[in-house]
Protein backbone atom coordinates (compact mmCIF):
# COMPACT_ATOMS: atom_id res chain seq x y z
CA UNK A 1 0.00 0.00 0.00
CA UNK A 2 1.71 2.92 -1.18
CA UNK A 3 -0.60 5.27 -1.40
CA UNK A 4 1.22 7.82 -3.03
CA UNK A 5 0.80 9.72 -6.86
CA UNK A 6 4.14 9.66 -8.34
CA UNK A 7 4.96 12.72 -11.21
CA UNK A 8 5.19 10.94 -14.87
CA UNK A 9 7.52 13.21 -17.32
CA UNK A 10 4.86 13.91 -18.87
CA UNK A 11 3.21 15.65 -16.71
CA UNK A 12 1.39 12.94 -15.22
CA UNK A 13 0.81 10.81 -12.40
CA UNK A 14 1.02 7.34 -11.84
CA UNK A 15 -0.15 4.95 -8.21
CA UNK A 16 0.23 1.19 -6.98
CA UNK A 17 -2.87 0.19 -6.30
CA UNK A 18 -4.03 -3.14 -4.67
CA UNK A 19 -7.40 -4.78 -5.03
CA UNK A 20 -8.77 -3.59 -1.65
CA UNK A 21 -7.72 -0.35 -2.44
CA UNK A 22 -9.45 -0.21 -6.00
CA UNK A 23 -12.46 -1.67 -4.26
CA UNK A 24 -12.64 0.61 -1.89
CA UNK A 25 -12.03 3.76 -3.73
CA UNK A 26 -14.66 2.55 -6.16
CA UNK A 27 -17.43 1.92 -3.50
CA UNK A 28 -17.18 5.72 -2.16
CA UNK A 29 -16.85 7.23 -5.52
CA UNK A 30 -19.63 5.15 -6.69
CA UNK A 31 -21.51 6.64 -3.41
CA UNK A 32 -20.88 9.88 -4.40
CA UNK A 33 -21.74 9.58 -7.84
CA UNK A 34 -25.07 8.44 -5.96
CA UNK A 35 -25.22 11.58 -3.29
CA UNK A 36 -24.70 14.27 -6.21
CA UNK A 37 -27.16 12.14 -8.20
CA UNK A 38 -28.92 14.20 -10.98
CA UNK A 39 -30.37 16.86 -8.88
CA UNK A 40 -33.76 18.07 -9.34
CA UNK A 41 -33.76 17.53 -12.84
CA UNK A 42 -36.95 16.02 -14.65
CA UNK A 43 -36.62 11.89 -14.78
CA UNK A 44 -35.74 10.01 -17.42
CA UNK A 45 -38.05 10.02 -20.46
CA UNK A 46 -38.39 13.36 -20.80
CA UNK A 47 -37.44 15.51 -24.13
CA UNK A 48 -33.68 16.03 -23.56
CA UNK A 49 -34.31 20.01 -23.95
CA UNK A 50 -36.09 20.29 -21.27
CA UNK A 51 -33.39 19.27 -19.18
CA UNK A 52 -31.06 21.85 -20.64
CA UNK A 53 -33.70 24.32 -20.08
CA UNK A 54 -34.81 23.41 -16.56
CA UNK A 55 -34.31 25.74 -14.02
CA UNK A 56 -31.96 24.36 -11.32
CA UNK A 57 -32.95 24.07 -7.62
CA UNK A 58 -33.03 27.56 -5.29
CA UNK A 59 -32.45 25.98 -1.97
CA UNK A 60 -29.85 24.62 -0.35
CA UNK A 61 -29.50 20.56 -0.64
CA UNK A 62 -30.70 19.40 2.80
CA UNK A 63 -28.08 16.85 3.23
CA UNK A 64 -25.03 18.56 4.87
CA UNK A 65 -22.25 16.99 2.88
CA UNK A 66 -24.35 18.06 -0.32
CA UNK A 67 -24.67 21.77 1.43
CA UNK A 68 -21.04 21.61 1.61
CA UNK A 69 -20.36 20.68 -2.09
CA UNK A 70 -23.13 23.49 -3.26
CA UNK A 71 -22.73 26.51 -0.70
CA UNK A 72 -24.77 29.71 -0.97
CA UNK A 73 -23.06 32.05 -2.94
CA UNK A 74 -24.43 35.13 -1.30
CA UNK A 75 -24.31 33.99 2.28
CA UNK A 76 -20.74 34.30 4.07
CA UNK A 77 -20.63 31.56 6.86
CA UNK A 78 -18.83 34.22 8.92
CA UNK A 79 -21.25 37.47 8.88
CA UNK A 80 -24.25 38.64 10.92
CA UNK A 81 -26.06 39.99 8.20
CA UNK A 82 -29.26 42.55 9.34
CA UNK A 83 -32.93 41.20 8.35
CA UNK A 84 -32.88 42.58 5.45
CA UNK A 85 -29.46 42.20 4.30
CA UNK A 86 -30.28 38.24 4.76
CA UNK A 87 -33.40 38.20 2.98
CA UNK A 88 -31.37 39.54 -0.03
CA UNK A 89 -28.89 37.26 0.47
CA UNK A 90 -30.93 34.12 0.50
CA UNK A 91 -32.68 35.38 -2.42
CA UNK A 92 -29.60 35.80 -4.45
CA UNK A 93 -28.40 32.97 -3.76
CA UNK A 94 -31.50 30.71 -4.67
CA UNK A 95 -31.05 33.26 -8.14
CA UNK A 96 -27.51 31.96 -8.57
CA UNK A 97 -28.10 28.21 -7.45
CA UNK A 98 -31.23 27.69 -10.42
CA UNK A 99 -28.73 29.01 -13.20
CA UNK A 100 -25.51 27.00 -11.32
CA UNK A 101 -26.32 23.84 -9.78
CA UNK A 102 -27.47 21.34 -11.97
CA UNK A 103 -24.11 22.65 -14.34
CA UNK A 104 -21.77 22.17 -10.95
CA UNK A 105 -23.48 18.36 -10.50
CA UNK A 106 -23.15 17.10 -13.60
CA UNK A 107 -19.26 17.90 -13.55
CA UNK A 108 -18.90 16.23 -10.41
CA UNK A 109 -20.38 13.51 -10.51
CA UNK A 110 -18.48 13.45 -14.21
CA UNK A 111 -15.67 13.94 -12.28
CA UNK A 112 -16.33 10.65 -9.70
CA UNK A 113 -17.83 8.52 -12.46
CA UNK A 114 -14.66 9.20 -14.16
CA UNK A 115 -12.17 7.79 -11.21
CA UNK A 116 -14.78 4.40 -11.54
CA UNK A 117 -14.10 4.47 -14.86
CA UNK A 118 -10.17 4.43 -14.87
CA UNK A 119 -10.78 1.93 -11.60
CA UNK A 120 -12.35 -0.33 -13.85
CA UNK A 121 -10.01 -0.58 -17.07
CA UNK A 122 -7.30 -1.20 -14.22
CA UNK A 123 -5.78 -4.51 -15.68
CA UNK A 124 -4.26 -6.21 -12.35
CA UNK A 125 -0.44 -7.09 -12.55
CA UNK A 126 1.12 -10.71 -13.02
CA UNK A 127 -0.39 -12.14 -9.87
CA UNK A 128 -4.08 -12.27 -9.64
CA UNK A 129 -5.59 -9.88 -7.54
CA UNK A 130 -2.29 -8.26 -7.26
CA UNK A 131 -1.44 -4.69 -7.70
CA UNK A 132 -2.10 -2.75 -10.18
CA UNK A 133 -0.62 0.41 -11.73
CA UNK A 134 -2.84 3.59 -12.66
CA UNK A 135 -1.58 6.29 -15.07
CA UNK A 136 -3.62 9.74 -15.51
CA UNK A 137 -2.43 11.71 -18.35
CA UNK A 138 -2.64 15.66 -16.82
CA UNK A 139 -6.30 15.94 -17.84
CA UNK A 140 -7.01 13.00 -15.99
CA UNK A 141 -5.21 14.03 -13.13
CA UNK A 142 -7.21 17.36 -12.93
CA UNK A 143 -10.41 15.57 -13.13
CA UNK A 144 -9.02 13.09 -10.21
CA UNK A 145 -8.09 15.78 -8.16
CA UNK A 146 -11.68 17.08 -8.10
CA UNK A 147 -12.72 14.14 -7.24
CA UNK A 148 -10.71 13.57 -4.52
CA UNK A 149 -11.16 16.64 -3.09
CA UNK A 150 -14.83 16.10 -3.50
CA UNK A 151 -14.58 12.74 -1.76
CA UNK A 152 -12.81 13.99 0.73
CA UNK A 153 -15.34 16.81 1.87
CA UNK A 154 -18.35 14.59 1.79
CA UNK A 155 -16.40 12.44 4.24
CA UNK A 156 -15.41 15.14 6.41
CA UNK A 157 -18.46 16.63 6.30
CA UNK A 158 -20.12 13.13 7.48
CA UNK A 159 -17.00 12.75 9.79
CA UNK A 160 -17.89 16.13 10.94
CA UNK A 161 -14.17 17.11 11.02
CA UNK A 162 -13.21 20.66 12.85
CA UNK A 163 -10.40 22.79 12.86
CA UNK A 164 -9.64 21.92 16.60
CA UNK A 165 -8.91 18.40 16.21
CA UNK A 166 -7.57 18.77 12.97
CA UNK A 167 -7.18 15.11 12.41
CA UNK A 168 -6.20 14.46 15.61
CA UNK A 169 -8.85 12.99 17.79
CA UNK A 170 -9.95 11.53 15.18
CA UNK A 171 -6.47 9.54 14.49
CA UNK A 172 -6.48 8.27 18.01
CA UNK A 173 -10.22 6.37 17.89
CA UNK A 174 -9.91 3.10 18.92
CA UNK A 175 -10.55 0.02 16.63
CA UNK A 176 -13.86 -0.61 18.52
CA UNK A 177 -15.17 2.78 16.93
CA UNK A 178 -17.74 2.38 14.04
CA UNK A 179 -15.92 5.61 12.43
CA UNK A 180 -13.15 3.96 12.08
CA UNK A 181 -12.90 2.84 9.33
CA UNK A 182 -14.40 5.88 7.40
CA UNK A 183 -11.46 7.59 9.19
CA UNK A 184 -8.53 5.50 8.01
CA UNK A 185 -10.26 5.80 4.38
CA UNK A 186 -10.46 9.95 4.96
CA UNK A 187 -6.65 10.22 5.81
CA UNK A 188 -6.02 7.72 2.80
CA UNK A 189 -7.58 10.23 0.72
CA UNK A 190 -5.79 12.82 2.15
CA UNK A 191 -2.41 11.14 1.12
CA UNK A 192 -3.48 10.51 -2.43
CA UNK A 193 -5.05 13.97 -2.62
CA UNK A 194 -1.95 15.94 -1.65
CA UNK A 195 0.61 13.96 -3.78
CA UNK A 196 -1.41 14.51 -6.40
CA UNK A 197 -1.68 18.02 -6.26
CA UNK A 198 2.25 17.65 -5.96
CA UNK A 199 2.34 16.75 -9.36
CA UNK A 200 0.15 19.14 -10.63
CA UNK A 201 1.99 22.51 -8.88
CA UNK A 202 2.66 24.90 -11.11
CA UNK A 203 6.01 26.45 -11.24
CA UNK B 1 -26.51 44.11 -0.30
CA UNK B 2 -30.33 45.24 -0.31
CA UNK B 3 -29.47 48.35 -1.95
CA UNK B 4 -26.82 47.85 -4.57
CA UNK B 5 -24.27 50.70 -5.08
CA UNK B 6 -23.14 50.59 -8.57
CA UNK B 7 -20.06 52.29 -8.08
CA UNK B 8 -18.55 49.87 -5.18
CA UNK B 9 -16.46 46.80 -6.65
CA UNK B 10 -17.81 43.46 -5.53
CA UNK B 11 -15.29 40.66 -4.13
CA UNK B 12 -14.96 36.80 -4.34
CA UNK B 13 -14.15 35.52 -0.81
CA UNK B 14 -12.60 32.37 0.32
CA UNK B 15 -13.62 31.08 3.56
CA UNK B 16 -11.56 28.11 5.91
CA UNK B 17 -12.37 24.87 5.74
CA UNK B 18 -11.32 22.28 7.79
CA UNK B 19 -10.98 19.67 5.14
CA UNK B 20 -9.42 21.47 1.79
CA UNK B 21 -5.56 21.04 2.06
CA UNK B 22 -3.53 24.16 2.22
CA UNK B 23 -1.40 23.11 -0.88
CA UNK B 24 -4.83 22.34 -3.04
CA UNK B 25 -5.76 25.79 -2.02
CA UNK B 26 -2.67 27.26 -3.22
CA UNK B 27 -2.58 25.25 -6.39
CA UNK B 28 -6.27 26.28 -7.26
CA UNK B 29 -5.67 29.81 -6.74
CA UNK B 30 -2.38 29.44 -8.93
CA UNK B 31 -4.55 27.44 -11.73
CA UNK B 32 -7.21 29.55 -11.92
CA UNK B 33 -6.61 33.21 -11.00
CA UNK B 34 -3.31 32.89 -12.75
CA UNK B 35 -1.46 33.94 -9.14
CA UNK B 36 2.11 33.44 -9.16
CA UNK B 37 3.11 30.87 -6.45
CA UNK B 38 4.01 33.67 -3.21
CA UNK B 39 0.81 35.40 -3.68
CA UNK B 40 -1.48 32.52 -3.86
CA UNK B 41 0.85 30.91 -1.20
CA UNK B 42 -0.19 34.01 1.09
CA UNK B 43 -4.02 34.47 0.28
CA UNK B 44 -4.06 30.76 1.32
CA UNK B 45 -2.11 31.59 4.35
CA UNK B 46 -4.79 34.22 5.21
CA UNK B 47 -8.06 31.90 4.73
CA UNK B 48 -6.01 29.61 7.03
CA UNK B 49 -5.48 31.75 9.90
CA UNK B 50 -8.13 34.51 9.47
CA UNK B 51 -10.78 32.62 8.51
CA UNK B 52 -11.13 34.27 5.11
CA UNK B 53 -9.50 36.08 2.12
CA UNK B 54 -10.56 38.37 -0.59
CA UNK B 55 -9.41 36.46 -3.62
CA UNK B 56 -10.53 38.94 -6.77
CA UNK B 57 -12.40 41.52 -7.42
CA UNK B 58 -14.37 42.78 -10.24
CA UNK B 59 -18.35 43.16 -11.57
CA UNK B 60 -20.98 41.13 -10.13
CA UNK B 61 -21.06 39.24 -12.81
CA UNK B 62 -17.09 38.74 -12.90
CA UNK B 63 -17.22 37.61 -9.21
CA UNK B 64 -20.58 35.19 -9.55
CA UNK B 65 -18.13 33.05 -12.54
CA UNK B 66 -14.96 33.16 -10.14
CA UNK B 67 -17.58 32.11 -7.02
CA UNK B 68 -18.83 29.23 -9.16
CA UNK B 69 -15.66 28.03 -10.20
CA UNK B 70 -14.69 27.84 -6.72
CA UNK B 71 -17.54 26.31 -6.16
CA UNK B 72 -16.05 23.87 -8.74
CA UNK B 73 -12.72 23.25 -7.19
CA UNK B 74 -14.91 22.82 -4.14
CA UNK B 75 -13.94 25.81 -2.09
CA UNK B 76 -16.12 27.66 -0.20
CA UNK B 77 -16.83 30.78 -1.42
CA UNK B 78 -18.94 33.69 -1.26
CA UNK B 79 -19.23 37.40 -3.30
CA UNK B 80 -20.15 40.42 -1.96
CA UNK B 81 -19.59 44.23 -2.32
CA UNK B 82 -17.16 45.66 -0.71
CA UNK B 83 -17.57 47.69 2.05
Amino acid sequence: MSGRFEPLPDGGAAITLDEVEISILRSLAMQLAELIGPGDQPAGGGDPLDALFADGPSKPPADPALARLFPDAYSPPDQELGPREEKAAREASAEFRRFTENDLRARKREDVLTVVRDLDALTPGPSAGGPAVLELAPDKSRQWLGALNDLRLAIGTRLEVSDEDDGGELLRLPDSDPRKPMVMAYFWLGGLQETLVETLMPE
Amino acid sequence: MSVPEPDVPWVTVVHNDPVNLMSYVTYVFQSYFGYPKDKAHRLMLDVHHKGRAIVSSGTREEMERDVQAMHGYGLWATLQQER
